[in-house]
């Protein structure tokens, strides 16, 4: 071999050698979310799965740190007028979407517009807008048409939908559409060509992105990125199956481990548990307001007596330390959580329920309650609510489906006989649940465009519209206390306690931070 | 011969077309709205209604079937409600590992199954033939997903030698595809190696009875070259049969193993699109479900000929 013919071998490993290295630099954090990412508009959707990957990849004009407080995000200064009928925002420098493109007022107005024809509080927001505009490619206005006082709280939400900032050709999409062009200016870059829906979901590291200086915080805070890339194992769902691969290190991080694995998981070695959203979530029971009995305020009002929030946490969380009661219906611990008038529930009992019951002018109609039987989260409920209902002296008929069959015949106002139904149980995270416009068992417009249930109550919206209008932050607290006095007294819904949901991590992953849901920044891969 | 193929590639256009309209009449009539689904937890009926007509299932049965069938006159299978992706590159990406574990599942039992059956029906009563007889009897009784879990805590937890889940294309390396593959093809393999062991040894003592293996064995042929040539070549129609059938079962079997290993095969693509009433999806998955089994039993057919030159189509 001549000697430039063995330089050239040498260098040939060196390159190999160096790609090598770079290769296994690369620091990838695995990730097992709580469920499967298919649909990829956080606007269309609500899901909690589409949201997080909004948070990828978009980036917010606000946030809510950990202490429920709003913070900016992409916008670095605002102002209102006196009269808080003009806002006046301006963005902060080195905002740039993937593509390159800066981001600027327009796109803002134009994803703004977006999101006001889905979310329930950008709807709320949006019947207090005159305009929106950007005089100047930095900055972005709003017009109102009188004061409100939730503009800063719906721009800074921190749960689905959330008003993340589109460029405006992608945000200028019908509402009703769903996009696919994913570009956003957030940390991450979402890799398209790498989905595969229900196999995996690859995000890059957006090595442009200029994070804010503090610390993150929820929602809120520096978006700082320190692995090159994250992929979502969207095929492991198995609960087990999830909790051998994470202690066999195949995983990092699972989002949402079953209760069933909890114990093994904390004794396993090389394996954390991590609390990032003590917000938790709470569990709820909702009537259907247009159909016997519960047409009758007096039968939900014994029914709400009769739901003590113990037996349902025992039932489908197990786990003393990952639940509590609490007798809001806001989340307690969140601003507006308070048991303020909720004595219906949380000071009755069983004998009260009864009585309640008698009182009720019953007629012994059946109670139909759905119970999905595919959803580990919330199948026990129905059976503990058929249970409680019973012993009140209800008849129940427990109906036993799919949870997207429960979806589908939710939205059905038919009798029960053609396939209509009385009860169904669910589950909200925190954030979205946490003020009397965000609560969507709270709408009470009935028929009209109400959440399912179809609640129907005009002195609750009055209240509710009060609240939207108050700026001062005492007297919200107080109108949102009505707003929960007024829910318990008509029995909207119960709120049937709450929990926190861990997530459990390989223990050479660190920074995790408190926030409302799964955020993948401010992560180290040790 | 050829006109027999004609005649059976013929014969799988009506049965496809049964299978398509029972299949969309089924679809239009279990409870449950794609739209509500899509539309998420938060969504009202005033919402569901507009997406439910961007769907287009706001048109009446019989427009809708006729949209459907002349997509599928022009070989569009169309496009995914749930995942936004034309229903043919959602089978593509997902047909890779679920042939892949079919295949290797159905080599390992194969390998397996058909010397046991031999063995025990040439040890017939004996100890080897009880054992066969008694793991038939564990292998169809084992629910798979036991078997599965007891499987990844030994190898995967315990000995540290195969990956507990996931699945590597085999464009990525041979290795790594196969080491992803060793248990849940052994996982799956265990009920058709009963089977096929079972059928196996059954097959082969009926032979073992006859005359010609009488001669065979009194010209002083060795008993191995009884066993293969003699017994196991006249045994081997009813074995293709039960091969046959358990390629064409494993193609839709493959569920709840590819659920335990995360393999985002087919199976995980019908629950998917089943949970999400996702009509295009499971139309077009159950319509390749439907053409392989009526292919494989086409091949088989075939194979007679090979295995029993008396047989003539």
């Amino acid at each position: 071999m001549t000697l430039s013919r063995k330089f050239a071998v040498l260098a040939a490993f060196a390159a190999l050698s160096a790609a090598g290295g770079v290769l296994a630099q690369e620091k990838v954090l695995r990730v097992v979310p709580h469920s499967n990412l298919a649909i990829l508009d956080p606007i269309w959707t609500t899901a909690y799965i589409v949201r997080n990957h909004g948070y990828m990849i978009y980036d917010t004009l606000f946030g809510t740190d950990e202490k429920n407080q709003i913070r900016p995000q992409m916008v670095d200064s605002w102002s209102a007028s006196p009269d808080q009928r003009l806002w006046t925002f301006k963005l902060r420098a080195g905002l740039a979407f993937h593509d390159g493109k800066p981001v600027t007022g327009e796109d803002v107005v134009a994803s703004l517009a977006r999101w006001g024809k889905r979310d329930a509080m950008g709807v709320a927001l949006m019947t207090f807008v005159d305009r929106m505009d950007s005089p100047a490619p930095d900055t972005f206005r709003i017009f109102l048409r009188e004061s409100c006082g939730f503009v800063l709280e719906a721009l800074g939400k921190p749960s689905s939908n959330v008003p993340f900032i589109m460029p405006k050709r992608v945000a200028d999409t019908d509402a009703f559409k769903q996009i696919d062009d994913y570009t956003g200016s957030g940390p991450y870059i979402f890799k398209k060509d790498e989905f595969k829906p229900g196999d995996k979901a690859v995000y890059l590291k957006n090595t442009k992105y200029v994070p804010r200086k503090e610390a993150p915080s929820g929602t809120a805070g520096g978006k700082y990125v320190y692995v090159d890339r994250v992929e979502m194992n969207l095929a492991l769902r198995d609960g087990q199956a999830q909790a051998n691969a994470l202690i066999n290190g195949e995983v990092d991080i699972i989002e949402a481990p079953a209760f069933e694995v909890y114990e093994s998981l904390k004794k396993a070695p090389g394996v954390k548990i991590e609390m990032t959203a003590p917000a938790g979530l709470q569990y709820m029971a909702r009537f259907n307001h247009l159909l016997k009995p519960f047409d009758n305020v007096k039968v939900r009002r014994a029914a709400m007596a009769a739901f003590a929030q113990e037996p349902f946490l025992k039932a489908q969380v197990g786990i003393k330390e990952l639940y509590r009661t609490c007798p809001s219906m806001f989340t307690c611990g969140t601003p507006y959580g308070s048991p303020y008038g909720s004595e219906i529930q949380s000071k009755s009992n069983m004998r009260k329920a009864q009585e309640l019951l008698k009182q009720s002018g019953y007629d012994g109609t059946p109670v139909v309650v759905m119970k999905p039987t595919d959803l580990a989260s919330i199948q026990k409920l129905p059976d503990v609510a058929a249970q409680l209902l019973r012993q009140a002296g209800f008849k129940v008929d427990l109906q036993a489906m799919d949870w997207n069959t429960l979806v589908g015949r939710r939205a059905k106002k038919d009798p029960v006989d053609k396939g209509g139904w009385n009860m169904f149980l669910t589950a909200w995270q925190a954030h979205d649940i946490w003020n009397p416009i965000a609560n969507a068992a709270m709408d009470t417009r009935g028929e009209q465009s109400g959440w399912f249930g179809w609640a129907k109550d005009e002195k609750l919206m009055e209240i509710r519209a009060q609240f939207m209008r108050e700026t001062d932050e005492a007297k919200k607290k107080k109108l949102a206390n009505e707003v929960q006095a007024r829910a318990f007294e008509i029995a909207t819904h119960v709120p049937l306690g709450e929990y926190v949901q861990p997530v459990a991590a390989r223990k050479n992953i660190s920074g995790f931070f408190i926030t409302n849901g799964n955020l993948y920044w401010n992560l180290k891969k040790n | 011969m050829l006109p027999f193929i004609a005649r059976r590639l013929a014969a799988t256009i009506p049965v496809l077309a049964i299978v398509a309209v029972l299949v969309f009449l089924l679809l239009r009539l279990t409870p449950g709205d794609p739209a509500a689904i899509l539309a998420g937890d938060a969504a009202n009926v005033e919402q569901i209604a507009k997406i439910r007509a961007g769907l287009g299932l706001d048109r009446s049965i019989p427009v809708q079937f006729a949209i459907w069938l002349g997509q599928m006159l022009s070989g569009d299978l169309g496009e995914s409600f749930y995942f936004k992706m034309k229903v043919t590159d959602l089978i593509g990406q997902r047909i890779e590992p679920t042939l892949a574990l079919a295949a290797v599942t159905i080599v390992i039992a194969v390998l397996v199954a058909v010397p046991l059956g031999v063995l025990a029906a040439w040890r017939f009563g004996g100890w080897l033939d009880r054992a066969l007889m008694g793991f038939s009897v564990l292998g169809f009784s084992v629910p798979v997903f036991v078997l599965a879990y007891i499987l990844i805590w030994v190898v995967s937890l315990k000995l540290g030698w195969l990956p507990v889940q996931g699945y590597r294309r085999i464009a990525d390396g041979f290795l790594p595809f196969l080491r992803h593959l060793i248990l849940p093809s052994i996982t799956l393999s265990v009920i058709y190696i009963a089977l096929i062991a079972r059928v196996t040894r059954a097959a082969v003592l009926d032979t073992l009875g006859e005359d010609y293996i009488r001669t065979a064995r009194a010209k002083g042929l060795s008993e191995s070259r009884v066993l293969v040539r003699h017994a196991l070549a006249n045994a081997a129609v009813p074995i293709a049969t039960v091969i046959g059938l358990g390629i064409a079962l494993l193609i839709g079997g493959v569920v709840v193993t590819e659920s335990v290993y995360a393999i985002p095969g087919l199976g995980r693509l019908t629950v998917d699109a089943v949970l999400a009433r996702d009509f295009p999806t499971i139309q077009g998955v159950i319509l390749l479900f439907s053409f392989t089994y009526v292919l494989v039993n086409l091949l088989v057919d075939l194979s007679y000929v090979f295995f029993d030159p008396r047989i003539r189509y």
